[in-house]
Order: C-alpha cells, then structure tokens, then sequence
C-alpha cells in the first residue's frame, strides 16, 4: 500500500514562499540486509520523485539506498495559482507510487 | 559549590524516583521528530489504521478515544492486551502492518491522556517477579538497567526508565513501528536471553507490570525512539 503524507499550508498568497513535506511509507531495502534465514532481501528502494504544480513539474530528487525508511523530503515552492500538487514516485520494483494535495492562492 | 549542587539534584532526583517517559532519555533531534505530526514516520501507520478502522471496525466502534488508557486489563483472570483485542476480531499476525496500524490509530486516539489501566498489586505479581528476575548469558533483570541506572550510560546509549507509554513506537532501529512486545525482546535479545514468544504468557505478565508502573505517564503514540 502506497501510502503518504503531504503537508503544506492549505492558504497561500500569490508570490508566497510555500513550505512543501512530505514522507512516504517505503521500506528503503538496501539489498545488504539477510533474512532471518540467511537469503539476502533484494534492494528495493525509491529511486525518483517528481512533484508537479498545476501540471508543471517543480521539483525533482533521485533517491538511493543511503536514505532511511519512509524517505521524509521538504523544499520550498512558490505559490503562483491555486492548483493540485501532484507526486509520483517509482522504486526498484517498477512499483508506482503517487499522491496529490490542493493548494488555494489568494491574491 | 558546583559540585554540591549537582550531588544535591542527583540526591532530589533519586529521591523523587518518579516515572520519566523515554522521550526524556531522547535526543533533541528524535524528541523534534516526534513532535510534529508532518515529520513523524509513525503518523504513517496511524494513517494506514484509520483506513482499515473505517472498513472493517466502525460499523461497531465510534470513538476509541481513552481506550489504550485502560489496556493491557486483566479481563476473566486473562491478561489482554490492545493487540489481543484487535487479533480478537481480525487474525492480522503479531507485528504485520495492519496490527501496528490500528493498535497505533487507536492509541493515538489517547495521545497525552494518562495511562489509567485498573490493576492491582496482586494482577502484576507474576510480572513484578519476572522483572526483577536475572536472565541470559549477562545474567542481568529489567531492574538492573531501567530501575538500578537509567539516566546513566550504556555505551553512546542513554538507560531510559522502559516506560511503556509511547508503544507502539517507530524505533529508528526498526525503521518501522513496533509494539512494546517486539521492545521487550529487543531487550531480551540484548541480555542473550531467552525470546519469550508473542502473545505468551510470559511476555503479557512483563506487559501488565509494566504498564502497572507507569500508570500517570500521558500516552505518546505515535512516539519515535532509537
């Protein structure tokens, strides 16, 4: 189950400095990591992010095996309308991931 | 004078000997962590289990609200746990996702009420025993850690009190959350004693002592520990 949480402000004023978080359930295998029974687990793990606003792609991150369990990311974006945020992410396993939240831009 | 000062605090807080929650022993970084909801890996689970509590228990159940204050009771003589009463009516296995996530969503319902389970002396005898018992190849009981020395150092790791009262928790050690069972036979396996199994007897009597102890301590879950 694909699951995360988006936090941002739900109100913005137009040319507002927005602060964007986000962290996501993955396990973030790093493929070193043996079973009890000694089998190795296969890597598994988030290797791109994309988050679009209103359709335009605003931020991107390749992740690799050196970030922790349920990634927590953050950047800052700039409210121009108000629109949907939408992200995606893929893993290792071709396992897509997505997740979406509305920001409202006064003027 | 520095020095009095300090063995004069020390003196007070042995006196005092009241319970401390594990976030205390914790760093500024994982007591951060903690706090907010948008950065806690634990609201994660919480999430997860108000999916599956809207499906599968709220035709029955409303609020769940002060719930996890009054568990693990001793219930017909038989010591029941929260997991118990979710395993009662859905067979998700110890520690699964789904366990975690609606034990977690019900606790959290709690989140800063005070632990208030209706035990007494008596319930906890068995348990009280155990935890002062010496086990594993480092012969060592609960009390030696986390009644005789927390505060103190054990390695880079600071001795907490193992007040119960943030499980089920994301440990950073886990990577995920985990139940205060999982917790003990952390501690367990660290002692190289013996695991007792999920769900036995000898785990839930440890359990209720616990939980006796720390009655008055606020519930904290989703807690983030080490």
């Amino acid at each position: 189950m694909a699951l995360a949480r988006i936090d941002l402000p739900h109100e913005a004023r137009r040319g507002e400095l927005v602060e964007v978080r986000i962290v996501i359930q993955h396990p973030m295998e790093t493929g070193f990591r043996r079973a009890p029974q000694g089998e190795r687990v296969p890597r598994n793990a988030i290797h791109s992010l994309v988050c679009r606003y209103s359709g335009t792609e605003v931020f991107r991150a390749t992740l690799s095996t050196g970030i922790a369990a349920n990634p927590f990311l953050r950047f800052f974006l700039r409210a121009t309308q108000s629109g949907d945020l939408d992200f995606w992410w893929l893993d290792d396993d071709e396992v897509q991931g997505a997740a979406k939240t509305h920001l409202v831009v006064s003027s | 004078m520095r020095k009095y000062l300090i063995l004069a605090a020390l003196i007070a807080c042995a006196a005092e000997a009241q319970n401390r929650s594990g976030l205390e022993f914790a760093s500024e970084e994982i007591r951060r962590l903690q706090a907010s909801d948008a950065e806690n890996p634990g609201m994660l689970w919480v999430d997860q289990g108000a999916k599956l509590f809207a499906q599968k228990c709220a035709s029955c159940h409303v609020s769940m609200k002060g719930v996890a204050t009054r568990y693990p009771a001793v219930e017909d003589g038989r010591i029941v746990t929260l997991e118990a009463k979710v395993r009662h009516k859905q067979a998700f296995a110890y520690e699964s996702d789904e366990l975690l996530a609606l034990t977690s969503y019900v606790a959290h319902q709690s989140r800063g009420m005070p632990m208030n389970t209706k035990i007494s002396e008596k319930d906890v005898e068995k348990g009280k025993a155990a935890y002062y018992r010496r086990r594993g190849q480092m012969n060592l009981a609960c009390a030696h850690c986390h009644e005789q020395n927390w505060g103190k150092h054990l390695g880079a790791e600071t001795l907490s009190q193992g007040q119960p009262n943030g499980y089920p928790a994301y440990r950073l050690e886990w990577q995920k959350m985990g139940s205060l069972e999982r917790r003990i036979r952390a501690c367990m396996f660290g002692l190289h004693a013996e695991l007792p199994p999920y769900g036995s007897d000898a785990m839930l009597e440890l359990e209720l002592f616990l939980v006796w102890r720390a009655n008055g301590l606020p519930i904290e879950t989703p807690a983030v520990r080490r």
